[in-house]
């Protein structure tokens, strides 16, 4: 409620702070979807793999935490654009 | 009251800007500083006693087997026995990395020197440099550009678009992508234990909603175990994707 109150007194004295802060919202949100849809594909095939196959866990796994930089790289690109991002 | 404005984001002109101390000495360069040093000492005394079969103490089994981390986990996953000669600098990046984010937990000092860009931008520009230093050395340039843009197996018709994709994200992506990767990472993780302690000291301040104090509190105490995991992760995976890159110079797609 405290929170609320001071994002309401905020936003009543300069409206386009608010905007700000929802535009940084919009593009963390939207730079997370791809990448969450692709860490989880990701993940969920090593362990596949890995019940299938346990004597290649360890291969999976080195395999598994490179896929993850790679994909978790551009939701990461939109946690910085979020930042830059001023009103 | 005040309290809830400490959750308050800075400006990002405060991550941009270089030291406000003599010199632009700051906390931050204090810890590289002794990320520096910690790696230095380790390996310095760590190998001195070259007699003994047996390893023994803290410093010898820390860097002997962080050694054979990095040559187990990380060389002979990626490059193979002839990156071995990597071994040197790759330690002591994985240290190097390793140390300066592990001050994000440690009580009293609690920020992660790689959430400021200077570093993590000097360490990728490296690793720029050497694999394509290595790729131009051990393909000769052309190979090498002809390479880094042309993926094997390409149908004719999509080449000119394929090749304008390899050549950004060969030369420009992965270095910025790897300067991103560990910076991004570092301050996520300092940004979330900033916002649990102050809302956690918020909540202890504003007697109506103390009784909901405890979960915020548990959740700052499990996200400092889980930034250990993190900062441990980043290090291994700037590591890793730097042999990687060295080895896509050193051992070209056929």
């Amino acid at each position: 409620m405290v929170l609320l109150h001071l994002l309401l007194a905020q936003a009543a004295a300069d409206p386009t702070k608010g905007l700000t802060a929802i535009g940084r919202g919009i593009v963390y949100g939207g730079a997370a979807i791809g990448p969450g849809i692709g860490i989880g594909l990701v993940v969920g095939n090593a362990i596949t793999a890995m019940a299938r196959q346990p004597e290649s866990a360890g291969t999976v796994r080195t395999t598994m935490f490179l896929g993850i930089a790679f994909t978790e790289a551009l939701a990461l690109f939109g946690f910085v654009l979020a930042f830059i991002i001023s009103g | 009251m005040n309290l809830l404005l400490a959750v308050d984001v800075p400006p990002i002109s405060n991550v941009t800007i270089w030291g406000s101390g003599p010199l632009g000495f700051n906390k931050t360069a204090a810890i590289y500083l002794f990320a520096a040093l910690a790696t230095i000492l380790l390996f310095a005394f760590g190998t001195r006693r070259k007699d003994a079969l047996v390893p023994s103490g803290l410093l010898q089994n820390t860097a002997e087997s962080g050694v054979g981390f990095v040559r187990n986990q990380i060389i002979m996953q990626t490059m193979g026995t002839d990156g071995l000669r990597y071994l040197p600098y790759l330690t002591a990046l994985f240290f190097f990395i390793f140390f300066s984010n592990i001050t994000e937990i440690i009580p009293g000092v609690q920020f992660p020197a790689n959430a400021r860009f200077g570093m993590p931008l000097v360490l990728a520009l490296a690793t720029w440099v050497i694999y394509n230093v290595v790729g131009v050395a051990k393909q000769g340039p052309l190979h090498y550009l002809k390479n880094s843009v042309i993926p094997p197996g390409v149908p004719k018709a999509i080449l000119p678009l394929v090749m304008i994709i390899e050549l950004v994200s060969t030369f420009i992506v992965r270095p910025f992508s790897l300067m991103v990767r560990l910076f991004a990472n570092m301050l996520a993780g300092h940004l979330i234990l900033v916002t649990f302690a102050a809302l956690s000291a918020a909540l202890f301040a504003l007697k109506p909603t103390v009784v909901i104090m405890p979960f915020s509190f548990a959740l700052l105490v499990a996200m400092t175990g889980f930034e250990i995991l993190v900062s441990f992760l980043q290090a291994f995976i700037f590591t890793i994707l730097t042999a990687v890159y060295i080895d896509s110079s050193m051992h070209p797609a056929h």
